[in-house]
């Protein structure tokens, strides 16, 4: 092992003092702590394969597009879209990357992983505190035959602003109004129940070690956790697993054409078999950057993750945006990003 | 010959003066740094936080309404976490620190203190995020499993105290948040009064013991006045790190921005809240007022340390020194 990395590190060096060849400066991005293993392993092989390194810092959505907008970065990711006035504003061009999704997770005894099932607005009720106890008559018609524990259920959110709260609250603002009322749609909403878990792992950790705890996390996570997660009833009416294949359902049947500079949550998609709480990471980056350089080089990266990119994020549990979607995303940073 | 070694002997002493000179700057800059340090940080807290403050004026210190999308920030129950949980934690570590103290310079055999002087010493060293993970992995389901239901049982239904102890059993709470915070404070009290027990000269304790006391009396009588201003300072020094913890806080606190009177229900502190939640602050005014939290803690320490200072300054001047 080591003396692989040695010759490596010799052939590198050698490489590098015989083409004279200048790497460019490291392109540095910022962002969505969601996309954060897939954006790792994509820099990692696009490292392998182009010499070129891309930095990528998880310091949330929010600091990401706080960055991009400073121009401190060469781009920002986001799990929440910016409307086309803020984009102009800030003289930002966006485009979606990747598409994951948010997957309820419960500990109640008895249920096994895709054991149990909700629609959204018996979800929304739980999560505003309407819902108090599993053997809730609304959660008994959703599953018959399943024995729910007369239990206190104890909901379990995320304590940090996050996109997957994003995602989540907003896929529960559009299926019940008093949820958007009471409790609101954003990274960080006026929880009235529930424990705060700081990340993704804390919310798991919290849902794991509370009896008839619930929570939301990443797809990746409640299967890392052997956790049980719920079915889900989608805008068609049919109850659907969450997995690649309901994700990549949500992508296609979202309107993507239809959005603003690609200004669309795809919760709630129409699609037959679309899972309701899919989540897409979005790219901002700047028109006027302050290294143009850096740019292009960011924007080559992000062609190579289009072509060559399925495979890594289909083993970490994303899917990778539907071709027509690429097509509009390349179409659109041509004909915005002129560099 | 006389008047060189004169001239030389002059030199010698200007230079020495000057060395002397450049001496004292040298240690009045250190030291000054400190003050500069310490006021640009108060400073610089107070001025980002201005919009905080000038918003929601002192109702941002009493109201405990925090609600990011409405734009409505309030501390108190940010204020009044991080005040319970220290208080708990100094309530359990003060006597624990106390016996152990006491322990390693009166009781245990010599042979036994180094190892356990080290002990403590290598616990204040391990950092609070570890501490955290303990307390979330171990000691939560332990507390959730086996005490807190027992807690519930017998002590919720107590008059007065009972509504404290009185919930759902979750493990994740303030009072949970208090132990693991009296654990991590225990090693910073426990050998700063180790240390100063050492001082008390070995003539007045045997004086005492010769006169017939019991250990207790001695230890009661001897040590402890010889050595309060001290002792205190050790308590004050515990109770400072018990209010800024954050990491080990804010795995076991629960993180709710609600008030709830029972302590085996999840809460918020301070320093939590600043590490949850300012990374995604997406506007000025939660910014500002996440800031102004930073501040208000500062403010919290201060007011703290000043009450240990006076309370020295009585107990001085009640012993006529």
């Amino acid at each position: 092992m080591l003396r692989t990395l040695k010759s490596k590190f010799l052939v590198d060096a050698l490489a590098f003092t015989a083409c004279g060849i200048v790497p460019a400066a490291d392109v540095v991005g910022a962002g969505s702590t969601f996309v954060y293993p897939v954006m790792a392993k994509w820099s990692a092989d696009y490292r392998a394969a182009t010499q070129t390194r891309i930095n990528y810092q998880a310091i949330g959505s929010g600091g990401g597009i706080a960055q991009i907008k400073a121009r401190t970065v060469d781009f920002g990711a986001s799990d929440k879209p910016l409307d086309s006035a803020e984009l102009a504003a800030a003289n930002l061009v966006q485009f979606p990357l990747v598409i994951g999704g948010v997957v309820p997770v419960v500990n109640v005894a008895g249920v096994s992983p895709g054991g149990i099932r909700f629609n959204g607005t018996v979800l929304a009720d739980i999560f505003r505190g309407q819902i108090k106890r599993w053997n809730d008559p609304a959660i008994m018609a959703l599953n018959p035959g399943l024995a729910l524990p007369d239990q206190a259920i104890t909901v379990v959110r995320r304590s940090d602003g996050s996109g997957t709260t994003f995602n989540f609250t907003n896929y529960l603002a559009k299926v019940s109004p008093e949820f958007k009322a009471k409790v609101g749609e954003g990274i960080t909403v006026r929880w009235p129940v529930g424990i705060g878990g700081k990340g993704n792992e804390g919310v798991a950790a919290y849902v794991k070690q509370i009896k008839g705890g619930i929570g939301y996390v990443e797809l990746t996570y409640a299967l890392q956790s052997k956790m049980s997660y719920a079915l889900m009833q989608n805008a068609a009416g049919e109850f659907v697993a969450p997995n690649e294949e309901s994700f990549q359902a949500a992508a296609d049947s979202a309107e993507w054409d239809q959005a603003q500079e690609f200004n669309l949550v795809i919760t709630n998609a129409p699609g037959a078999k679309a899972w309701p709480i899919a989540a897409t990471v979005f790219v901002m980056m700047n028109k006027q950057p302050k290294n143009v350089d850096n740019a292009k080089a960011a924007l080559a990266y992000f062609d190579w993750v289009f072509a060559n990119g399925a495979k890594q994020a289909s083993a970490l549990h994303y899917v990778s945006l539907p071709a027509k979607v690429q097509e509009q995303a390349k179409a659109h940073w041509a004909q915005a990003l002129k560099y | 010959m006389q008047e060189t070694l004169i001239a030389a002997a002059e030199r010698r002493a200007v230079r020495d003066a000057r060395h002397d000179r450049r001496f004292r700057w040298m240690m009045a800059g250190a030291g000054l740094f400190v003050l500069l340090a310490l006021g640009g940080a108060a400073l610089s807290m107070l001025w980002e936080g201005r919009e905080a403050f000038s918003t929601f004026g002192f109702g941002f210190v009493t109201s405990s309404t925090w609600d990011a999308i409405g734009q409505q920030f309030g501390a108190w129950v940010a204020i009044r976490g991080t005040l319970v949980t220290a208080l708990i934690a100094m309530l359990i570590a003060v006597p624990i620190s106390f016996g152990i103290a006491l322990f390693l310079t009166e009781v245990a055999p010599t042979w036994l203190r180094t190892p356990i002087g080290t002990a403590i010493e290598l616990l204040a060293g391990i950092p609070s995020i570890i501490y955290g993970m303990w307390g979330l992995f171990v000691f939560v389901p332990m507390l959730a499993e086996h005490v807190y239901p027992w807690v519930d049982a017998n002590l919720g239904s107590w008059p007065l105290v009972g509504t404290l102890f009185a919930g759902p059993p979750l493990g994740i709470g303030t009072l949970t948040a208090g132990l693991v915070l009296a654990i991590m404070v225990v090693p910073f009290i426990s050998s700063v009064m180790r240390d100063v027990f050492l001082t008390v000269p070995t003539r007045l304790k045997e004086s005492a013991y010769a006169l017939g006391s019991t250990r207790w009396e001695v230890v009661w009588d001897v040590v402890l006045p010889y050595t309060r201003s001290a002792v205190i300072g050790g308590v004050f020094l515990g109770l400072g790190r018990a209010l800024g913890e954050t990491m080990a806080v804010t795995f076991v606190l629960g993180n709710a921005h609600e008030l709830s009177t029972s302590l085996l229900m999840p809460g918020n502190s301070i320093a939590a809240t600043i590490a949850n939640e300012f990374a995604e602050a997406d506007t000025d005014l939660y910014r500002s007022s996440l800031i102004a939290l930073g501040f208000l803690l500062f403010v919290i320490t201060f007011v703290v340390l000043a009450l240990a200072k006076l309370m020295l300054r009585q107990l001085a001047k009640r012993e006529g020194h």
